[in-house]
């Protein structure tokens, strides 16, 4: 038996005994966690705004750890300290082989599929510790994790590069890099991002470090801000200034170039469509408040590009169209392709290109995970990335 | 056609579960005036048999399919009502397949290639002697570029008479559906990846343990 992070209703997630994961497929390999996250994505699950999500499930796919158990056919080394992408790919499928490794169409339990082939005219692939949508895994909030196609997805880590360094290359890592990337940056550049947490920070970094010659983040906690400005950004506090006023400003008049939407589903504000939409969220219809990337797509240019990171599962209402028509934007979203990215982002990270530690507000025992997911809720200003970690003393 | 099913109570129920797999279509699935979708994506199918089909692409070479579908053995492998086929009257003679039933209950259907072009196509029938009326055909097409093969399945069934039958139809033709579309994908995971793809977290949980322990 083992202890793990479990949820169990809306704003109800509790460390558990659970029973220890073992090797089904023979690819499959069992991981000792070390080091695992608590991720923007995990608040969508806490706060219950992600359907099929079931009393029990262990939760989280931001870990890694050392190899302890392998089978027949993976292709990591017992004692190997490897980070696990969130996406779960097959590494042979037909998006696989394109680098499309979070549409992988052979990950996701094939009773599984149906429900978002309904959604989406095609079935979702599979990630860790999320809903029963994309799979039902369990995720790695834990003493222990399964590892399917763990000859594909991990990357091992040389022994000179503590957790804390390597753990983000797991998901939040690649995300703010593929949102930046998604944003197809060029030299001159202006480039705003909404959110700073841990993917806006990251996507900040990443256009900066992709050449854009200016970058405006925007957010309402002072002390997120603050970190952006640390990257090199400029910042917009939405609570004290007219967001798409300034940004025309700042743009010269012309619209920002790219802009990045690093908030996602819950995004806060006032605006009467997003209270509505808060409204409607809450009686579960599916509703997902979408305030900046409306936002969004109103102050880029036209012939922008949008690059949206945060997660959407549904739809949303008054959705400016228009905008999007007429200006001819060039629209992108996703979750993130860990894969093709862990190898580059890795070397970056070691040659110091890419500061991965200056966010991590908290270290905290796995024990302590519940509490850990109520002030990243709650106190957003100061709690910016909880890592977790199995081994550490309570 | 000889109606080789029997009817009744007892036997409905068996093929409740049996009729998820069965069924045939003895011709192309393109034989149709109007548009070039395949026929089993057509609104109202008509004719006395109803048919469900897929389609799949899969990243391997037509031959390499082709040559694990028509070991018949193997299909059970992957086909979520089949427990287990019986080919010892060798890869051209009848084999049984053992199709799971409701109240854990199994039938026998004696099968026979009805049709077969290598590497392309095989369709499969019940012969005499069957408890229910099933056939099948699998059709295998280059998928363009490198992207490997198109594989159709195509079943088809006869709904059984009377009010009780035409109530189960309802159902039968729900099911099958979502069953050809699930051994299918099964049937890709195993040819690209080697594996099934499944959650579970214990081996007794997954779907190879359940049928031995069935
Ligand atoms: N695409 C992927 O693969 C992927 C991977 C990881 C996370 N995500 C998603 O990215 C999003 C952000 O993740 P995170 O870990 O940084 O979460 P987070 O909750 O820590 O950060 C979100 C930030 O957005 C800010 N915000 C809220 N409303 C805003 C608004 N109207 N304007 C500007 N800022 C606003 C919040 O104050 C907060 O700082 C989430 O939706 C998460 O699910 C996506
Ligand atoms: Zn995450
Ligand atoms: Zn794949």
């Amino acid at each position: 038996m083992m202890r793990a992070l479990t949820w169990h209703g809306a704003k109800d997630v509790r460390v558990d005994t659970v029973s220890d994961p073992k090797i089904i497929n023979s690819r499959d390999a069992i991981i000792k966690i070390t080091s695992t996250a608590i991720c923007g994505s995990d608040l969508h699950l806490y706060d219950g705004v992600i359907p099929a999500v079931k009393p029990g499930d262990v939760l989280g796919h931001e870990f890694m750890g050392e190899v302890v158990e392998t089978g027949p056919d993976s292709t990591l080394e017992k004692g190997q300290r490897v980070v696990v992408p969130f996406t779960i790919s097959c590494g042979g499928c037909f998006h696989c082989k394109q680098q499309q490794y979070s549409a992988c169409d052979n990950s996701n339990p094939v009773e599984k599929q149906d429900m978002s082939a309904t959604l989406y005219g095609q079935p979702m692939s599979a990630l860790f510790g999320y809903s029963h949508l994309t799979g039902g895994y369990s995720g790695g909030q834990a003493e222990y994790v399964r590892v399917p196609f763990s000859d594909v997805g991990p990357i091992v880590v040389p022994d000179h590069l503590e957790d804390d360094k390597v753990l983000f290359l797991s998901d939040i890592l690649p995300t703010g890099w593929m949102g930046a990337e998604n944003a197809d940056i060029q030299p001159d550049d202006t480039v705003a991002v909404w959110g700073c947490g841990p993917v806006g920070l990251f996507a900040i970094q990443s256009a900066i470090v992709m050449g854009a010659s200016k970058v405006i983040a925007i957010d309402h906690y002072p002390n997120r801000l603050a970190l952006a400005k640390q990257l090199g950004a400029e910042t917009i506090d939405f609570r004290e200034t007219d967001v798409r006023e300034a940004l025309m400003e700042m743009s010269g008049g012309i619209g920002v170039d790219a802009v990045i939407d690093a908030v996602g589903m819950e995004s806060h504000g006032f605006a009467i469509d997003n209270m509505i939409d808060v409204v409607k969220q809450k009686v579960g219809i599916g509703a997902d408040r979408a305030s900046a990337l409306k936002q969004a797509i109103l102050a880029v240019r036209f012939g922008g590009k949008v690059s949206i990171p945060g997660v959407y599962g549904g739809m949303t209402d008054k959705w400016p169209l228009g905008a999007m028509m007429e200006k001819g934007l060039q629209i992108r979203g996703g979750q993130t392709h860990v894969q093709k990215y862990t190898k580059d982002l890795l070397a970056k990270i070691e040659d110091g290109t890419l500061d991965t530690t200056f966010l991590i507000s908290h270290r905290l025992p796995l024990e302590k995970a519940a509490e850990g997911y109520k002030n990243f809720k709650e106190q957003q200003n100061e709690w910016t990335k909880v890592v977790l970690k199995p081994g550490m003393e309570n | 056609m000889t109606r080789i099913m029997k009817t009744g109570l007892a036997s409905l129920a068996v093929t409740l579960g049996a009729v998820a797999f069965g069924g045939f279509l003895a011709n192309r699935h393109r034989n149709r005036d109007g548009d070039d979708a395949p026929d089993f994506a057509r609104r109202n199918p008509n004719g006395a048999l109803a048919k469900v089909g897929r389609s799949v692409t899969i990243r391997k070479p037509r031959a390499e399919l082709f040559a694990y579908w028509r070991d018949f053995a193997n299909l059970a492998g992957f086909m979520e009502n089949l427990e287990a086929v019986e080919t010892s009257g060798g890869q051209e003679g009848v084999s049984v397949w053992k199709i799971k039933a409701p109240a854990g209950q199994t039938v026998d259907v004696k099968t026979e290639v009805a049709n077969e072009t290598k590497d392309k196509l095989i369709a499969w029938r019940a012969v005499e002697g069957s408890d229910i009326e099933t056939r099948g055909q699998v059709s295998f097409e280059d998928a363009p570029g490198d992207r490997g093969t198109r594989v159709s399945l195509t079943l088809a069934y006869d709904p059984p008479a009377g009010a009780i039958g035409r109530a189960a139809a309802k159902l039968f033709l729900r099911e099958p559906q979502v069953q050809a579309r699930h051994d299918l994908k099964r049937f890709k995971m195993l040819m690209e990846t080697g594996e099934i793809a499944t959650s579970v977290r214990t081996r007794d949980e997954t779907r190879a343990a359940k049928q031995e322990n069935a």
